[in-house]
């Protein structure tokens, strides 16, 4: 039903808006954008955290970049579905599933060796309390171990959720930016424990002192 | 569109400034190359900033001023949303503030342009600091948060007075009416930016040159007695000298440059201050490695309601 030609232009707009709204640039500090399979994880507090991450990628990244959401909250209604599905190429998740289970993470793995890199919250929900980060569920580490050989890049978003808090549909203008740091792999005989608050640690790293 | 004489003078202080410019442009590149030989060095690539950062401004208001009145407010209209965006991401809000916070961008801010542009001089003179002042707090009442209540809304109607407000003077002064000074108003906008912007630019190379005592050593190391006294010296002469473009006679252009690089000084200190408070260098990275908006404007912001009212009052 849906015209080929529509999508893109859609896509682009989406990420046009996002970007004059909080006049983000990417900032690759710990690396530079290059395509492949690579897994940005950032903290999670707003909605719109996904599309900001992926409006901030230069445009031949974004293509192939998917981020993992909620299939409960993506599958509500045609226009998320359609948002999902056509617009970002989603993978969706259950996540009534308990993290680990093999089938969401062998679905994200399946897209890492198709060559697409993916956006991932490894928070699981969004941030509403005023603690910076919440602890780590343990699918990062699960992820690791699927697939070893790829590149884990922390994503601190700052002040996203200033703009559009949960429980709010209309942006307020803010300025955001996107941090990018070095990559993490999976090192031999690492355990879930060390991996998780290793990749928790790099995370915050990026952040801004508290003001 | 400008009768013949207008377009004329703009087209000449244009060519002047250009002229200026360019002659900065080079001086620069050859500075990089001679003295610098290509390696990053601090002075000189400093100087290169300014003055590639003052071609921007300076072809903005040209374009601007190409659309006339309602290139004008546009421009206006942009830097005053892109230096509220600046000043209330470094203002502590709370999530409750959310509905307010999209009432100043929202609805304020267009409505506070729109009233500059029908020339409705007694709402846009009161807009903001009446019934800003009293609608803001309601909506955040109603949202029932009250931690740090007063200090929140005090933040928020202060910035739409310094972003909004103060800067929406700037475009009004195309609504002021000056006997024999018809259809050149834009004339009037180009000699308060010019003035006040060259005064920053003159108080950083005499800060540079004679500077050593601070005037205000705990809000900023940069601002230097010598900087100033040089500095608004020589932007008042540059006023002087561009009498012809304004309404004023010599004496009154000396006098009215003056009192626009001191207000334009002191709006400097004052949102260094803000700054400082806040643990930040600069308001925003709108221009690469040359701050935000609001760094750009801050002295234009103070010099400008007073400039409007100054001149509304003896003049028109």
């Amino acid at each position: 039903m849906t015209l080929p030609w529509v999508e893109p232009i859609l896509a682009s707009a989406i990420c046009g808006f996002a970007r004059a709204i909080t006049g983000a640039r990417a900032r690759w500090q710990g690396c530079a954008p290059v395509a492949g399979p690579r897994v940005y994880y950032a903290n999670h507090a707003s909605h719109a955290d996904f599309v900001l991450v992926w409006a901030c990628l230069p445009h031949d990244l974004r293509e192939r970049t998917r981020p993992v959401a909620g299939l409960d909250y993506w599958s509500k209604d045609a226009i998320r579905r359609f948002a999902a599905d056509r617009l970002f190429r989603s993978v969706l998740i259950d996540r009534s599933h308990a993290a680990g289970k093999d089938d969401p993470i062998r679905r994200m793995a399946a897209a890492l060796e198709s060559g697409d890199a993916l956006i991932v919250f490894p928070e699981g929900t969004r941030n509403t309390t005023d603690a910076r980060l919440l602890p780590f569920k343990s699918g990062v580490y699960h992820l690791a171990v699927a697939c070893p050989d790829v590149e884990f890049l922390p994503v601190w978003i700052e002040n996203l959720s200033r703009v559009m808090p949960k429980g709010r549909f209309f942006p307020v203008p803010l300025l955001c930016t996107i941090t990018i740091g070095a990559p993490l792999r999976l090192r031999a005989h690492e355990d879930k424990e060390t991996f998780v608050a290793r990749t928790r640690d790099a995370l915050l790293a990026l952040a801004p002192p508290e003001a | 569109m400008m009768p013949h004489a207008a377009q004329h003078q703009t087209l000449e202080l244009f060519a002047g400034i250009g002229l200026v410019l360019a002659v900065a442009s080079i001086a620069g590149a050859l500075l990089k190359r001679a003295v610098a030989h290509g390696r990053p060095n601090d002075i000189i690539d400093n100087l290169n900033a300014r003055v590639k950062a003052w071609w921007v401004m300076v072809i903005l208001i040209g374009i601007a001023f190409m659309f006339g009145r309602a290139g004008v407010m546009l421009l206006f209209f942009f830097a005053s949303f892109a230096a509220l965006r600046e000043f209330i991401t470094l203002t502590y809000t709370r999530r409750s503030d959310h509905q307010a916070l999209a009432t100043s961008f929202y609805i304020i801010l267009p409505l506070q342009y729109l009233l500059v542009w029908t020339e409705w001089y007694g709402l846009y003179s009161i807009f903001i600091p009446v019934y800003a002042f009293l609608l803001l707090p309601i909506v955040s009442v109603i949202a029932g948060d009250t931690k740090r209540f007063l200090e929140r809304n005090a933040k928020v109607q202060w910035g739409l007075m310094v972003c909004v407000y103060c800067l929406s003077h700037v475009p009004a002064l195309l609504t002021l009416r000056i006997p024999g000074y018809e259809d050149r108003n834009l004339l009037l906008i180009a000699f308060l930016v010019l003035v006040v912007q060259s005064s920053d630019v003159f108080q950083y190379i005499w800060g540079k040159l004679i500077g050593e005592r601070k005037v205000a050593p705990d809000v900023s190391p940069s601002k230097t007695v010598g900087g100033l006294v040089g500095g608004v010296a020589s932007a008042t002469l540059l006023g002087t000298a561009l009498w012809w473009i304004t309404p004023f006679t010599v004496v009154e252009a000396a006098l009215m440059a003056f009192l626009i690089t001191v207000m334009g000084f002191f709006g400097g200190l004052v949102m260094s201050a803000i700054k400082r408070d806040r643990g930040v260098k600069d308001w925003g990275d709108l221009i690469e490695g040359h701050g935000g908006m609001l760094d750009r404007l801050d002295s234009v912001v103070f010099a400008a309601p007073v400039f409007f009212h100054v001149t509304r009052y003896w003049w028109t």
